[in-house]
């Protein structure tokens, strides 16, 4: 079956003044449509890197990355803006809510950027809390909620566009072991239920675990 | 327009820090409402003259006499339709302060000179039968509580004495700018006491009042006017109302200036204020600009939510400070009748306020916009984390 992603000799570095700082050397891999992939590797190997790489919010110096056929790196800002938009949901280690929303709001915010009226979005977000099992704290805000429930939240947000691909960099990072339990449970049905291929970083073991594959980075490099 | 709510709920995010905002841009819009409402108080003199009057005096100064037999070879140059002449008597009216103009005026003519302080035709008849009679402005009417038969007694300090006058009159004025302050008493009356306590004093004019059939004559009848009296021993100056005003608000020219200035200065007070504000709000708020910007929105809703913010915080700021600036108006100019007969806030006033609100709200976001602009999705979301 044809991959999903496809990156090749993907290259990326990082200047501080005028000094080069290497972080990723001629990656390549492929990931197949319905993985659920974990990228491991110590602090500092460059895998949040790779993951903005892939998800279109960094850019490399060399190489592509092929995303459902759409080679990444070759669209312009707005173009970039618009891909993410349609086909990446993101999922981060602090869920990074807008602390003012409440939970539906949040959910609602990407669908805000599409044609769907106000009825549709109330659907589709209410589905989405539905599927994280929060459609009873909707208009709760993330100070109302716990870590594990705004987690939650933030999932709700990134599947409420029904993206291609999602990515969660760290995202048990900053709970509990019964949370992490539940993100972790919660992203193995969203990849078998619903078939969503997901690339997750992670430096946990258990996390990783619970994927069906693991990648391993080193010092910029893929073992 | 969805993103109108978003700006809402950031808004009431920091509540003490929004409301002090909002309050300091408040006062500062107040503040300059108020300066640039006495510079107008100032001024409104000027808008309140006639062009079709003018102002002979002594050439050397205002403070010198004329003679009052000047009046019928004023009236027979060719262009002048009708003269009369004041004297300003000024005195002491109950208590020092008490400052209003109290001018000995020619009866038979004045109020024909100004058509503008409306006095009832019974009124004006009353006024000029009874030698004591004076006729006041409804402002110090009001102020004073006079009534027509009340008396008024003035000690006189440029012309000494112990003067009584009784209302017979109460004008009011027909434009905005009309000073309703004002008291009028009979030149005659003052010329009479002169007579015999004072009588080198006596047959003297302050001013003469010259109206012309066709203002655009203006500069040929002055100088026919003040061509008669050359080599005389009271040389005259003729000049139009407007720019014997001018003269007047010349000699304060200085204050104004720093008053402009200070108004200015609160301008770029608020803009500190609110710049200060927004930096805060937009350097805590980079890992969400980041966020959103990676959901898919643009640099321009971004610039959208920090622009709309500082814009609706500066407009409520500015709208606030205009609504209380008609009280404090209405209060200062109260206390400052005598300096400012008239002290009203004007809508250019209100409008130049409001755009200068406007634009410091603009200006306030630039900073904010800049870094929220240039700061990559990557290293916002690296920020605070
Ligand atoms: N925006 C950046 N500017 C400079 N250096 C960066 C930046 N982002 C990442 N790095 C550096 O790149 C390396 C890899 O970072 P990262 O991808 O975040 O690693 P990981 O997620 O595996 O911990 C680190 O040495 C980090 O300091
Ligand atoms: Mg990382």
């Amino acid at each position: 079956m044809e991959p999903i992603i496809a990156i090749r000799d993907l290259s990326k570095s990082y200047y501080r003044e005028s000094l080069e700082i290497p972080v990723l050397q001629n990656i390549s891999m492929d990931i197949a449509r319905g993985e659920f992939l974990a990228l491991m590797g110590p602090s500092g190997s460059g895998k949040t890197t790779l993951l903005n790489l892939i998800a279109g919010i960094d850019r490399p110096d060399a190489g592509s990355i092929l995303v459902n056929g759409t080679d990444v790196p070759t669209l312009n800002e707005s173009e970039l803006a618009e891909w993410r938009a349609q086909n990446v949901g993101f999922v981060f280690q602090f869920y990074n809510l807008l602390p003012v929303l409440t939970a539906f709001e949040n959910v609602e915010l990407p669908l805000l950027l599409t044609p769907l009226t106000k009825k549709q979005r109330r659907e589709h977000v209410e589905a989405a809390l539905g599927v994280v099992g929060l459609g009873d704290r909707m208009n709760h805000t993330p100070k109302q909620l716990s870590g594990g429930q705004e987690q939650r939240v933030a999932i709700a947000r990134a599947i409420v566009t029904d993206p291609t691909i999602i990515v969660a960099d760290e995202p048990t990072g900053d709970l509990d072991k019964r949370s992490a339990e539940e993100i972790l449970a919660l992203l193995e049905r969203l990849n078998s239920a619903f078939e969503k291929t997901i690339v997750m970083v992670t430096h946990d073991p258990r996390a990783a675990d619970r994927a069906h594959v693991q990648r391993h980075l080193e010092k910029g490099e893929l073992l | 327009m969805k993103v109108f709510k978003l700006i809402f709920k950031n808004m009431f995010r920091h509540k003490l820090r929004t409301a002090l905002t909002i309050m300091g841009i408040s006062i500062a819009v107040m503040a300059f409402a108020l300066l640039r409402t006495v510079i107008g108080a100032w001024y409104v003199g000027i808008e309140a003259t006639a062009p079709d009057r003018l102002i002979t005096r002594n050439s050397v100064s205002f403070i010198f006499p004329l003679p009052v037999a000047y009046r019928a070879r004023i009236a027979s140059i060719p262009g002048v339709s009708n003269v009369s002449y004041a004297n300003w008597f000024q005195g002491v009216y109950i208590d020092e302060r008490n400052f209003f103009p109290r001018m000995a005026v020619d009866v038979e003519t004045f109020f024909d000179l100004y058509p503008e302080l409306l006095l009832p035709a019974e009124q004006k008849e009353d006024f000029k039968k009874q030698r004591n009679a004076c006729i006041v402005g409804a402002k110090t009417a009001k102020k004073f509580n006079l009534k027509i038969g009340d008396a008024m007694t003035v000690d006189g300090d440029i012309y000494p004495g112990r003067y009584t006058f009784i209302v017979r009159g109460v004008y009011t004025g027909r434009d905005r700018a009309t000073d309703e302050t004002q008291m009028f008493f009979h030149w005659a009356y003052l010329d009479e006491q002169l007579k015999r306590d004072m009588p080198i004093r006596a047959g003297y004019v302050g001013w003469y009042v010259v109206l012309i059939a066709d203002p655009a004559q203006t500069a040929a009848v002055s100088a026919g006017i003040d061509e008669i009296f050359r080599n005389s021993p009271s040389e005259t100056k003729t000049e139009t109302e407007k720019a014997f005003t001018q003269g007047f608000i010349s000699m304060s020219s200085t204050i104004i200036l720093a008053i402009q200035f200070i108004s200015y200065i609160i301008v770029g007070i608020i803009l500190l204020v609110l710049a200060n504000t927004m930096v805060m709000t937009a350097r805590e708020r980079i890992m969400e600009y980041a966020v959103l910007k990676t959901l898919g929105f643009r640099t321009l809703h971004i610039a959208g939510l920090i622009t709309g913010e500082s814009l609706l915080i500066a407009v409520i700021g500015g709208a606030i400070g205009l609504a209380i600036t008609f009280p404090i108006t209405a209060g200062i100019g109260e206390q400052l009748s005598n300096i400012f007969p008239v002290f009203l806030v004007e809508t250019s006033t209100m409008a130049t306020a409001m755009s200068f609100a406007i634009m410091v709200g603009l200006i306030a976001s630039i900073v904010p916009l800049y870094r929220a602009m240039t700061t990559s999705i990557v290293d916002g979301l690296r920020h605070a984390g």
